[in-house]
């Protein structure tokens, strides 16, 4: 059998493919979208980045977690507590330290510091969490996004309780929405080919046979925990900078509960998937409000009630893992060879 | 003394109500590895059922005009009816898919209920008064304590010695323990699947609706949130508990409800809006010790 080669260069299209056509879609919409079509696109760059953080756990560990929205409360409030003027903070935030509250940074450095924040967060609960077995630790990820929801909504000196802080600077448009993207894909991609990203995946495929052979499956969960704890929290540093204000309810079940959806409609262990997911319920989402705002049909206004947007969401969701339980894509990976979802590579 | 014998009380309530929640879990999860997570959105669904639909800030009351002998039954009867109703239309078709599957097929199942709800009654409160005159306190050793605790706690003893008996003394409840220890074991021994199940989601949907009336008669209030909090601790429960263990699952259960009265009562005033960040801390601090819950079953060694 002739020599293979290397695993960087049979797989790299992939990644390649997905960040050149977000690109297009961030092109696009620049140049020819309406102001709210481009902020549609910006939410969307900003679940992909949700996304992909998910499946670097999830997918690679096949343990389920619904603690990863917590993240990304850790790095909005952290940017925002980084990036809002002085003179605002001690208004708003008494409570917050001296050196915190006379700091401003500005936006660039700031969001990567909410996301090492949030990485190193992730990696002292996850010392924890992650020794519990699978079905048990999805539990405990849940009381995880309890934990931090309560503490965000109480603290008010600190948090400002359940109301909202304001005064981040907006500062997210289209191209910085893609190029958070393209970073979280990056670093997804370049995990699931590493050597933590093979074994964690062959711990969840045999999880027996990998540790007779070695592989300390806490070691590699936790390390795969911390790298998508540094995606999301970066997705909710840009998701503070995008909203320019955050309040505690934002983080909690009902994003939990989208960003599961579409990584579940993409399919689960695959990085392609995980996009592709985001894309198809961006656009199924964005069609249902629509029809709640209600259709001009020839003078006559037709619309849906209010909520149907989410129990069509659940719907959807209930069918895929009924009749396609693994997601649109088969969790199978974009490659040249067998276009377009021939085999599996990376993802595998 | 008396102040000790409150704290004792109310430690009671509390776990009683965590200790159903996490029977009602516990008991799907053993028979068929499903982490139920709509379980906290059946409460709800049973509380609102006693209102009748409306989007206005008032409330009109349905259900809860019953007489007490009626409404009870009634109720129970919803919870454990929605509880089938989603086993027969959702989770049959799960049976066969690995346990991450089955636990995000609740959550949106979950999601479905909570939104319906939504739809049909607005986000907002509504005010329940059911039974205004179980709050008033009775006097015990000195101690003075609402009505309903007592109540509450004498109700979920019943319930506790009712199942224990089920479980131990019937044909049903023999089926049920057999097939949580070994479900294939069991099927290939006559035990139908699908009316185990089914009688398990029943008393599950049952174990909801009595906690929906327990809160609703507590708070006065009926709230699309109110099913989540205790789903939240339950859920906890089942994991210190020992996933799968019955006994586990009530005793974690009481011992929360212990530790949640114990931080209330000691921590510093303006700690105290954190104490279920206390308690997690608590709970996780069990974990490190046994990663494997305070009860684990033999059911839930790994065989390879």
């Amino acid at each position: 059998m002739a020599a293979r080669a290397p695993v960087l260069i049979r797989t790299i299209a992939m990644p390649v493919i997905l960040i050149l056509a977000l690109l297009v879609i961030a092109f696009l919409t620049y140049q020819f979208g309406s102001r709210p079509f481009n902020r549609t696109v910006v939410e969307a760059f900003i679940n992909i980045m949700l996304v992909v953080g998910l499946y670097v756990f999830v997918g690679n560990s096949g343990v389920l977690s619904f603690g990863h929205i917590s993240f990304m409360c850790l790095g909005a409030y952290m940017t925002a507590w980084l990036t809002i003027p002085p003179t605002l903070k001690s208004v708003t935030l008494k409570g917050l330290p001296d050196w915190l509250l006379h700091t401003q940074l500005p936006m660039w450095v700031a969001t990567p510091v909410s996301a090492l924040f949030a990485a190193l967060f992730a990696l002292l609960v996850g010392r924890i969490i992650m020794r519990l077995s699978g079905i048990a630790a999805s539990i405990a990820t849940f009381g995880l996004l309890g934990v931090v929801n309560n503490v965000y909504s109480n603290w008010d000196s600190v948090t400002g309780g359940q109301g909202s802080i304001v005064g981040i600077p907006p500062t997210v448009n289209v191209w910085v929405g893609w190029f958070g993207a393209a970073i979280a894909i990056t670093i997804a991609y370049f995990y699931s080919i590493s050597r933590s990203g093979l074994a964690l995946r062959a711990a969840r495929d045999e999880p027996v046979a990998a540790s007779a052979s070695g592989i300390d499956i806490v070691r590699e969960r936790l390390i795969a925990f911390v790298v998508s704890a540094f995606i999301i929290g970066f997705a909710g540093a840009l998701y503070a900078h995008f909203l320019s204000i955050v309040n505690p309810g934002s983080f909690y079940l009902r994003t939990t509960f989208i960003t599961l959806a579409m990584l579940v409609v993409g399919g689960m262990s695959s990085l392609t998937g995980a996009v592709a997911g985001v894309a198809v319920l961006s656009a199924i989402i964005e069609l249902l409000r629509q029809l709640e705002k209600g259709v001009n049909l020839g003078g006559l206004v037709v619309g849906i009630p209010n909520g149907v947007q989410e129990i069509a969401i659940g719907l959807i969701m209930v069918g895929i893992l009924m009749f396609l339980p693994a997601g649109l894509t088969r969790n199978r990976e974009l490659s040249w060879n067998g276009w377009p979802f021939g085999r599996r590579s990376a993802g595998s | 003394m008396s102040v000790l014998l409150q704290y004792l009380f109310d430690a009671l309530n509390l776990g009683s109500l965590y200790a159903l929640g996490a029977l009602g879990i516990a008991l799907i999860f053993g028979i068929m590895r499903l982490v139920n997570f709509a379980h906290g959105d059946y409460i709800a669904f049973c509380v609102f059922a006693l209102l009748w639909p409306s989007i206005d800030a008032g409330a009109i009351v349905f259900l809860g005009n019953l007489p007490f002998w009626a409404l009870i039954p009634v109720v129970l009867a919803t919870g454990a009816a929605l509880s089938m109703l989603s086993e027969v239309l959702v989770f049959r078709y799960f049976r066969n898919a690995n346990p991450a599957t089955m636990m995000i097929a609740s959550f949106a199942l979950g999601f479905v209920i909570k939104h319906f709800l939504l739809m049909l009654y607005s986000s907002r409160p509504k005010s329940i008064n059911l039974w205004p005159d179980l709050s008033l306190p009775v006097e015990i050793l000195g101690a003075r304590i609402p009505l309903l605790q007592v109540i509450t706690i004498a109700i979920t003893l019943v319930i506790l010695l009712l199942l224990t008996t089920f479980l131990k003394r019937t044909r049903y409840g023999l089926e049920m323990r057999a097939a949580a220890e070994n479900f294939t074991m069991a099927r290939m021994l006559g035990v139908r699947a699908n009316r185990v199940i089914l009688a398990a989601f029943a008393i599950s949907g049952m174990l909801a609706a009595a906690i929906g009336l327990i809160l609703a008669t507590n708070s006065g209030t009926a709230d699309i949130a109110m099913g989540a909090n205790v789903m939240l601790i339950a859920f906890i429960a089942t994991v210190i508990g020992g996933l799968g263990s019955l006994p586990g699952a009530v005793a974690a259960g009481f011992l929360i409800g212990a530790a949640s009265v114990l931080f209330q009562a000691t921590l510093p005033h303006d700690a105290r809006v954190f104490r279920d960040a206390f308690v997690y801390g608590a709970v996780i601090v069990v974990l490190l010790v046994r990663p494997q819950g305070l009860f684990a079953p033999n059911s839930a060694k790994q065989r390879v």
